[in-house]
C-alpha cells in the first residue's frame, strides 16, 4: 500500500515542475563551478556553502508548501480504507526521496561526465551524503510544523525561522559562549553543542572532508582527533539520525491521531 | 736582381721566425718533462713531489686487498694519498682521519658503526669523502654522535655518500669552505629527544650545501653561527621538527629547496640579509606548524617561492625591513601571519589562492607593514581604469580571522553563514580590523611566474 501511495506521490511530484527546476539548479552550478574552477576537489568545496545554505531552506519550505497542500488529497484518501501509518510513510517519501535525488543527480552528474579523480569522487560523495541528511530532516520538520499548525502563515513563519535558527543565530550564540566563556576550556561543549545543530554537524564533518581542518592549526585539530576517531565517527552520525529520528516519529504520531 | 735577392731573404727570415716560435712553445714541455723524470729520482722541488705522490700512492681496502680495515690504512696513508674502499661491509667505528687524503668507495662499500659510536671524524683540511655508506650511529645524550664530522678544519668535500639510520648525519663544527654535495640521510627515530640533525653546521663558514635529500631526522638541516653560505637543490622531508633551522647565520641563501611534510616547516631566527628563493614549503601540516617561520629577520628577501598546504604560510615575528615578493600561496590555513612586533615589511606582487585565511594579525593599531599590488583571489572590485590594478582597495584581514587570533575555539564556525555575514558587515564598513592594513592597489590577475 505505501508503494502505491508512493508511486502516485512520485508521479505527481515529478508532474510539477519545481523538482525539474531544483535539480537544474543544482546541475547548471555544479557545472559551472567545473567550468570555472576546474579540480573536483575545490567545486565540492564551493558547493558546500551552497549545500548547507539552500538544502534546509529548500526542504522546509517545499515540506511545509507540499504539506498543506496536500491537505484536501490526505482527506479524500482518509475516506478510503488506507491506514494512516501507511498513508504518512508515503507522503513522507514521496517528498524526500524525490528532493534527495534530484540534489544527488545535480551534483554528480557534472562529476561523472568530467572524469573527476578518487579523491574528489570522495569529498563529492560526502557532500551527497550531508546535503541527502539535511534534506530529509529538514522535510520531517516541515511536515511536524505543517502538522502541528492549521494556519498555513503561522506554519510557513515558523518553518522560515526554525531555518533561520539553525543557519544563522545558533552560531552566533555559540560565538557569543565562546566570547563569554574563553578563559575556560572550551574544546568540549563547542564540540557538544555542534552536535545539536545538525547544519553545523554537517559543516564540521564536510570540513574535515576537504582537509582544512589539517591545516586550521590547534582547534583543528581537536575537532579532527574527534570526528576522526571511530567513536567520533559514530556519535556524529547518531546525532544526525536523531535529528532524523525525533521530527519524524514526533510528526508520525501526530498524523495518527490528527482531527483533518 | 735585386728585387730577387731581397725576397729570398723575406722568406728566409720568415722561416726562421716559425721555428723560432715553435721552438720556444715545446720548451716549457721539455722543462716539465725533465722536472718530473727529477723528481721521480728524488731531487725535484716540493710542489712537484707532492703532485706525483698524489699520482701514485692510493691504498686499496678491500676484502684480499692491501688493507682489511679501514683504520689501518688511515694509519697507514700520508697527505696527498688516496685511499679507495672497496665493496663490502666493514664493522668499524670512531675512524679518524687527520692527514690530507681523498676517500674514495668503490662500489658503495657500507661502514656499519654498529651503534659503538661515531662514524669518521676529520680533523685535517682538503679532506674529500666520496662514495660511503655509514649506518647505525647511536642515540646518545652526552656526546654529538655523528656519522661524519668535521672538526676545526678548512675545505673539505663530502658527495654522494648515504647515511642510513644515524644519529648526527653531516657535523661541522667550526670548519670552513666546505661543500656537501648529492649526500642521502635518512633516520627513523620518531622522538625530537633521541634525534639529532641531519646535516648540522655549527661556526661555519662558506659551506656549500646542495643536492642534498634529507629525511627523518630532527632537524633537516640546522645552520648555527654560519656565515656566507649557500643551501640549495635540497630536497627536506619528514623531519620531527625543522626541515630547516637557521640560527644566527648572517648573509645566507637558500634556493630551489623543497621542504615537505616537516613537523613545523622551517624556521629562521636572528639573522640578517637572508635570501630565500624559488623554494618550495609544501604540506607543513600541525597544530604549531608552518612553511615558514621568521623570529628576529631582517634586512632579507623571500621571492618566488611557494607555499601550499602549510597550516601557516610564514609567521613573521619580530621581522623588520623583508621583503616578500612573486611567491605563490596555494591551500593554505592561513596564507600570512605577520606579527604586530614586525615592522617595514613589503609584501608585493604575490598570489593567493585557495587560503582559508589570507592575512592575518593580533595588532589592533595601524599597520607597520606595506601591503601592496598583490593578486586576492577573493578580490570582488572591479577597475574600471583598465590598468590592471583594482579601483576599490582589498582588505585581507578578515573580522573573523581576528575572532579566531582571540578566541582560537571559534574557528569552530569557519564557512558558517553568520559568519560570512560578520565578515561582509565589516567589510563594507570596517571598524575592528587594522584600518591600515590594505592593499590599495590589488592586482586584477594572477601574477605569472
Amino acid at each position: 500500500m505505501i508503494g502505491k501511495i508512493l508511486k502516485y506521490q512520485l508521479r505527481d511530484v515529478i508532474r510539477s515542475r519545481w523538482v525539474i527546476a531544483y535539480v537544474l539548479f543544482f546541475l547548471v552550478l555544479t557545472d559551472i563551478l567545473f567550468r570555472f574552477g576546474g579540480d573536483g576537489l575545490r567545486v565540492a568545496s564551493s558547493m558546500m556553502n551552497i549545500v548547507l545554505i539552500v538544502i534546509p531552506l529548500a526542504s522546509i519550505v517545499l515540506g511545509a508548501f507540499y504539506l498543506y497542500n496536500a491537505r484536501e488529497y490526505i482527506e479524500l484518501l482518509l475516506c478510503h480504507p488506507v491506514k494512516r501509518h501507511q498513508l504518512f510513510w508515503g507522503m513522507f517519501l514521496g517528498l524526500a526521496l524525490p528532493l534527495v535525488a534530484a540534489f544527488s543527480g545535480g551534483v554528480l552528474l557534472p562529476y561523472l561526465y568530467n572524469a573527476a579523480s578518487a579523491e574528489a569522487w570522495r569529498a563529492a560523495l560526502m557532500l551527497v551524503f550531508t546535503g541527502s541528511m539535511l534534506t530529509v530532516i529538514f522535510v520531517a520538520i516541515a511536515y511536524y510544523i505543517a502538522l502541528r499548525f492549521d494556519d498555513r502563515i503561522k506554519g510557513l513563519g515558523l518553518a522560515l525561522i526554525i531555518c533561520l535558527f539553525f543557519t544563522i543565530i545558533y552560531d552566533g550564540i555559540i560565538l557569543f559562549v565562546i566570547y563569554i566563556f574563553s578563559s575556560y576550556p572550551l574544546e568540549k561543549p563547542v564540540l557538544v553543542l555542534s552536535l545539536l545543530n545538525p547544519i553545523d554537524l554537517g559543516r564540521i564533518l564536510l570540513l574535515l572532508q576537504f582537509d582544512i581542518s589539517a591545516l586550521m592549526g590547534l582547534t583543528g585539530a581537536v575537532f579532527r582527533e574527534f570526528f576522526g576517531t571511530a567513536l567520533g565517527m559514530a556519535i556524529s552520525l547518531a546525532s544526525l539520525l536523531l535529528w532524523l529520528a525525533v521530527p519524524v516519529i514526533a510528526g508520525f504520531r501526530r498524523f495518527l491521531v490528527k482531527d483533518f | 736582381m735585386k728585387w730577387c735577392v731581397i725576397k729570398i731573404f723575406q722568406r728566409l727570415f720568415a722561416i726562421t721566425a716559425v721555428i723560432g716560435i715553435v721552438a720556444v712553445g715545446m720548451c716549457p714541455a721539455t722543462t716539465e718533462a725533465s722536472q718530473r723524470l727529477a723528481s721521480i729520482a728524488g731531487i725535484g722541488d716540493v710542489m712537484a713531489s707532492q703532485s706525483v705522490s698524489e699520482s701514485v700512492r692510493i691504498l686499496e681496502v678491500g676484502d684480499q686487498k692491501e688493507y682489511t680495515r679501514i683504520a689501518d690504512a688511515l694509519s697507514a696513508a700520508s697527505d696527498g694519498d688516496t685511499i679507495r674502499i672497496h665493496t663490502g661491509t666493514y664493522r668499524e667505528h670512531g675512524l679518524t682521519v687527520d692527514r690530507r687524503v681523498a676517500i674514495f668507495g668503490v662500489g658503495r662499500p657500507v661502514i656499519d658503526v654498529e651503534e659503538k659510536g661515531e662514524g669518521i671524524r676529520i680533523t685535517a683540511g682538503n679532506v674529500h669523502i666520496e662514495g660511503l655508506e655509514i649506518r647505525n650511529v647511536p642515540t646518545s645524550h652526552s656526546r654529538d654522535l655523528a656519522a661524519i664530522r668535521f672538526e676545526r678544519v678548512s675545505g673539505g668535500k663530502v658527495i654522494g655518500n648515504i647515511l642510513d639510520n644515524t644519529f648526527f648525519g653531516i657535523y661541522l663544527a667550526r670548519s670552513h669552505d666546505m661543500e656537501i654535495r648529492d649526500n642521502e640521510l635518512r633516520a627513523y627515530q620518531t622522538r625530537e629527544s633521541v634525534s639529532a640533525n641531519g646535516i648540522h653546521l655549527w661556526n661555519s663558514d662558506r659551506a656549500v650545501i646542495k643536492g642534498n635529500v634529507v629525511i627523518g631526522h630532527r632537524d633537516g638541516i640546522y645552520l648555527e653561527y654560519v656565515q656566507e653560505s649557500s643551501i640549495h637543490n635540497n630536497h627536506v622531508e619528514k623531519n620531527i621538527r625543522y626541515g630547516l633551522h637557521f640560527m644566527f647565520s648572517d648573509d645566507c641563501i637558500y634556493h630551489d629547496n623543497r621542504f615537505e611534510n616537516n613537523g613545523a616547516g622551517v624556521a629562521v631566527m636572528y639573522s640578517r640579509r637572508v635570501i630565500m628563493k624559488h623554494n618550495e614549503f609544501v604540506n607543513n601540516w600541525g597544530a604549531a606548524s608552518y612553511g615558514l617561520l621568521l623570529k628576529e629577520i631582517t634586512d632579507s628577501e623571500i621571492f618566488e617561492n611557494e607555499f601550499s598546504g602549510n597550516t601557516i604560510g610564514i609567521r613573521s615575528e619580530g621581522s623588520d625591513r623583508v621583503k616578500k615578493y612573486r611567491n605563490r600561496f596555494h591551500r593554505n590555513g592561513w596564507a600570512i601571519r605577520i606579527m604586530a612586533s614586525s615592522m617595514d615589511n613589503l609584501i608585493t606582487e604575490n598570489n593567493f589562492i585557495d587560503n582559508a585565511f589570507d592575512v592575518s594579525t593580533n595588532s589592533r593599531q595601524q599597520s607597520r607593514n606595506r601591503f601592496e599590488a598583490n593578486y586576492w583571489d577573493k578580490y570582488s572590485g572591479y577597475d574600471l581604469k583598465g590598468d590592471g590594478f583594482g579601483d576599490v582597495p582589498y582588505r585581507p584581514v578578515r573580522l573573523f580571522s581576528l575572532i579566531v587570533e582571540r578566541n582560537p575555539m571559534a574557528l569552530m564556525l569557519l564557512r558558517s553563514m553568520f559568519v560570512q555575514i560578520l565578515d561582509l558587515t565589516e567589510r563594507v564598513m570596517p571598524t575592528i580590523t587594522p584600518e591600515t592594513l590594505v592593499d590599495e592597489k590589488p592586482l586584477m590577475r594572477e601574477v605569472r611566474l
